[in-house]
């Protein structure tokens, strides 16, 4: 047998007739470093151009190339782009993982294959097609060498065929994708068709997913969590931008070099930014401090051992109230291993990162526009309050693509914070660097280089008074630190607010952050639609916590609180803030596996907890 | 030749500099530290030359990392920005600080404790950049707050009063910094005003990174008979490299020089330094000679003073960045915030 699928016995009749439309995932199993990369954002695009919603995560390992990595495209009618569980449609490139990715589908499912793998004969309940894809790379492609890179673009052509995706898309895709190639793009174009001519010829469609055009994209953008962010920090007026590469954050500071080197070069030639890599971590959250101590709007970005790294120096910023902003993409935990998968494992250690008595704002975007936009509240907040500012994105955020609104152009302008200038000194004639003059807890800062006998003040840790000279005392040490923690409080009210999303009656709630919100919110859906579960939500966007997350858990008798991590890190940062009466209403779903939250696990744990 | 102030002092107003600036407007706190303290003499010479220099306090940040060093900033120059940073890492917040603004003029200063052992690792990068600072090691070859250990400049077979015996090599920090791109590196010793002055008053001058370390004993814990590091030891093998006269830019040289005995240094902001060479053929350009005869005193025991190694004319850090020339700290709006269209541009590019 070599080119026809194999009816699943039994149920081959009415897998031909049911028709399963804009619903689906699309998994593609590769090995790394196989240049599937721009096949499947081809792929993705090509959907996305048809007006599907459309989101796109890569499961990929620590390791440049060799290891296998797997690539899944979510199609969804009614605008689900959470991962999804349940795989819908494999396309197995990957000799090493084809047994174990076939043997994990749902009956029903559709499997392309290269046809020397012989993955059909593994199970009878699948829709299986095989592609003779070095036949048919070879007569496209003359160049031996280039033949392992455009043996991927071939599956894109086959899917295209057999999901009745429109292959004027798909072109059109690829010559986006290659846009300054054009050699590159003709190439993986003939490469395409040959596969769609392939699958017309000599595949018979048995599997129950299509792909129909509609109207849910127009206008829309597709763009990665890192990249947003990058776009937001140069519209904020970021000026200085220190790091040490770390994954998953390192592409955001590429991205931003790329971004600044286009848009604030001046025609003198002359940048109005500057970007140092660290030696490490300690370097870069040092620079940061230098350089927001003498006015820059500087941020660095990294990931959970990054912060660990920067926590003396984070401690040391909360004391000197230094403005800076620090992006943590997070990601599973220490050393080798997972350090590419998605985690929210950070939350708890940021909150309170270094010794003493320190508390930290964090903002926690789950969307790319927010990823754009909190980069605006964030330098803003900063700069407002002297003090750290985190940004809580992660991996799945940061490193995937996700479909979104274009940006909107920041309406509120750059705010500076309370500095003063040589004309306030000289009409003050001095000022005290830590006194609460106007009782919100933040003090007047003076920028080095200020021109005024009256202007410098010297910043150090922990033991200094109001005028910002050298003291042991024990009053001037507890007076300073109250004021701190008034500085914290007023920062509650300026922080972004909380989503919410209440109906009239129900008695749970829901409290998420970040990408969580994605599951959840499909998850929502499911209980109300299966179980009958009405729920109310509550989506986190910042620490300090707000009133309206002390006034939601007061109206619900149970709170489930959903987050990508072991330890219930939300939960109990909430237990610490609400009155203690409230906190046994919390309970914990954690999501701990590495990969982005789905719906279909706070479903079934939710509906589990509640006696479903 | 010292150098002296410009104006002429009338007989009821005190002695000004060339911006009118008297030398307490150079002072600072009360110092704190033990008396006897080398560190105290190294701040008295750093407010000297910045009062004989005419450096605007203003302009000037004070940066230092943790120990008894580190918190002799609080005793000089009162009148400007100071930066206590965590222990080792003065110069990433030295680095960050020239970032925002690269008019300022910073001066590290750091100990032996601070620089060679828990700050390594910054030191050895900042020299790599050859950013615009002068780092100021206060080396005394133990750590004093902490009551007397060994850091790790203290020499082969230093004795501490405790009587334990150092059976480590020292690290060479001036021999490091010009292996890694220092451009003007000097040894000197608090209790040398003159040497000690000359190069202040140079580093003030120099385009780039500066490295002075400056051995300072420690009369608490490191001042005894054993110890290679105390006032008596560094007296007795004080190897003087040259002469080091210093014309600043301002004033005009007065006294001929002898090109046989005496090698010429133009400074980048016009400044002279004159330094008769006391050894023969010795070439303060000659970064492979600077390393070789640090080696040799290194083998000889002998503690080295001098200005080993300079290069005027390399390009800074922040040249390399390209960077607009006022400071990134105090740009308006208009010219970080890319407009409308460029937001436009980006998500047309997206969609």
């Amino acid at each position: 047998m070599s080119t026809t699928d194999v009816a699943p016995q039994g149920t081959g009749g009415q897998l031909g007739r049911k028709r399963i439309v804009n619903d689906m995932s699309i998994q593609v199993a590769t090995v790394n470093g196989s240049g599937s990369q721009s096949s499947n954002t081809v792929l993705l695009r090509a959907i996305f151009q048809m007006g599907v919603p459309v989101s796109g995560k890569n499961l990929f390992p620590s390791n440049i190339a060799g290891l296998p990595t797997w690539y899944t495209i979510r199609a969804n009618k009614d605008g689900y782009i959470g991962r999804k569980k349940e795989i819908d449609f494999l396309v197995a490139m990957n000799p090493e993982t084809a047994q174990d990715d076939v043997m994990s589908l749902n009956p029903g499912g559709s499997v392309l294959y290269d046809e020397p793998l012989a993955l059909h004969k593994l199970r009878n309940d699948l829709v299986f097609y095989s592609v003779p894809y070095d036949k048919l790379v070879a007569a496209v492609c003359p160049e031996a060498k280039l033949r392992k890179l455009v043996k991927n673009m071939v599956y894109v052509g086959v899917v295209a065929q057999l999901l009745e995706i429109d292959m004027g898309e798909v072109e059109k895709a690829i010559r986006k994708q290659f846009a300054k190639k054009v050699k590159a793009a003709n190439l993986n174009w003939a490469a395409a068709q040959a596969g769609f001519d392939y699958a017309k010829a000599s595949l018979v469609k048995r599997g129950a997913f299509y792909i129909e055009r509609m109207n849910k994209t127009a206008g829309k953008i597709i763009i990665d969590g890192n990249s947003a962010a990058a776009l937001g920090c140069m519209f904020a007026g970021c000026t200085v931008v220190t790091w040490y590469p770390i994954t998953p954050s390192s592409s955001l500071v590429e991205s931003m070099i790329e971004y600044m080197k286009e848009h604030r070069i001046g025609p003198d030639g002359k940048a109005t930014f500057a970007i140092v890599q660290a030696e490490d971590e300690l370097a870069a959250i040092g620079m940061v401090i230098g350089a927001g101590w003498a006015g820059a709007r500087s941020m660095t970005a990294t990931a959970g051992p990054g912060i660990s790294l920067m926590s003396e120096f984070a401690g040391l910023a909360y004391y000197t109230e230094v403005p800076g902003v620090i992006w943590d993409i997070q990601r599973v935990g220490p050393s080798t291993g997972l350090p590419t998968r998605t985690s929210q494992g950070d939350i708890l250690s940021t909150a309170f990162l270094s010794h003493g008595d320190t508390k930290h704002i964090m903002l926690i975007p789950c969307s790319v526009s927010e990823c754009f936009s909190m980069a605006q509240d964030a330098f803003n907040l900063a700069e407002q309050f002297q003090t750290l500012v985190f940004v809580m994105s992660d991996l799945d955020l940061g490193m995937n693509n996700w479909m979104s609104d274009p940006f909107e152009y920041p309406t509120t302008p750059i705010k500076r914070g309370k500095v003063l200038t040589k004309t306030d000194l000289e009409k003050l004639g001095g000022f005290a660097r830590y006194k609460d003059l106007d009782g919100d807890g933040v003090g007047y800062r003076t920028l080095p280089g200020t021109d005024h006998p009256a202007a410098a003040y010297f910043a150090r840790g922990s033991g200094h008074n109001e005028k910002s000279s050298y003291s042991e005392r024990p009053d001037d040490y507890e007076n300073n630190m109250e004021r701190l923690n008034r500085k914290f409080e007023t920062a509650r009210s300026f922080v972004p607010r909380p989503e919410i999303q209440m109906g009239t009656s129900a008695r749970i709630g829901v409290i998420a952050y970040g990408t969580s919100h994605w599951g959840v919110s499909e998850s929502r859906d499911q209980l109300r639609s299966e179980y009958g579960i009405e729920t109310d939500y509550l989506r986190l966007r910042a620490y300090p916590f707000t009133r309206e997350v002390h006034d939601f858990v007061e109206q619900h008798d149970r709170v489930y609180v959903v987050e990508q991590n072991r330890d219930a890190q939300m939960l109990s940062l909430l237990k610490l803030d609400l009155k203690p009466e409230l906190t046994t209403r919390l309970r914990s779903i954690a999501h701990l596996d590495g990969l982005p939250l789905d719906a279909r696990s706070v479903t079934d744990e939710l509906s589990t907890m509640e006696g479903k | 030749m010292a150098t002296t102030p410009t104006s002429e002092p009338r007989s009821s107003e005190p002695k000004t500099n060339r911006i009118g600036l008297t030398v307490i407007d150079y002072k600072g706190g009360k110092t704190t530290l033990c008396a006897g303290c080398g560190h105290n003499a190294i701040s008295e010479r750093i407010l000297e030359a910045m009062y004989e220099m005419g450096v605007q306090p203003e302009r000037v940040v004070k940066l230092s990392g943790i120990g008894c060093s580190s918190k002799s900033p609080a005793y000089f120059m009162n009148r400007s920005h100071s930066f206590n940073a965590v222990h080792g890492r003065m110069p990433s917040v030295a680095t960050g600080a020239m970032l925002a603004n690269r008019n300022l003029l910073a001066l590290g200063v750091s100990g032996d404790g601070d620089t060679a052992s828990i700050g390594i690792g910054q030191f050895v990068h900042l020299m790599r950049r050859n950013l615009p600072l002068i780092y100021i090691i206060e080396d005394n070859g133990v750590y004093g707050l902490t009551k007397g250990q060994f850091s790790a400049t203290a020499d082969l077979g230093s004795k501490l009063k405790t009587g334990v015996i150092n059976d480590l090599p020292p690290i060479d920090t001036c021999g490091l910094a010009i292996e890694l791109g220092a451009t003007f590196v000097g040894r000197s010793f608090s209790g040398d005003k003159k040497q000690l002055s000359a190069l202040l008053k140079a580093a003030i001058a120099h385009h780039g990174t500066v490295m002075l370390d400056v051995v300072s004993p420690c009369v608490t814990f490191n001042d005894h008979e054993g110890s290679t590091k105390s006032y008596k030891y560094v007296k007795d093998h004080d190897e003087i490299l040259q002469e080091i006269s210093f014309v600043p830019h301002f004033e005009e040289i007065d006294v001929e020089y002898d090109p046989g005995s005496t090698v010429n240094v133009t400074m980048h902001d016009g400044s002279h330094l004159q330094l008769r060479k006391l050894e023969e053929d010795y070439d303060p350009t000659d970064r492979i000679r600077a390393m070789t005869r640090l080696a040799e005193a290194h083998d000889k025991g002998e503690v080295l003073t001098g200005l080993f190694y300079v290069n005027p004319k390399a390009p800074t850090f922040l040249d390399m960045l390209n960077m607009v020339d006022e400071p990134l700290a105090t740009l308006p709006e208009s010219l970080v915030r890319p407009g409308r269209e460029a937001l436009e541009a980006a998500m047309e590019e997206l969609r």
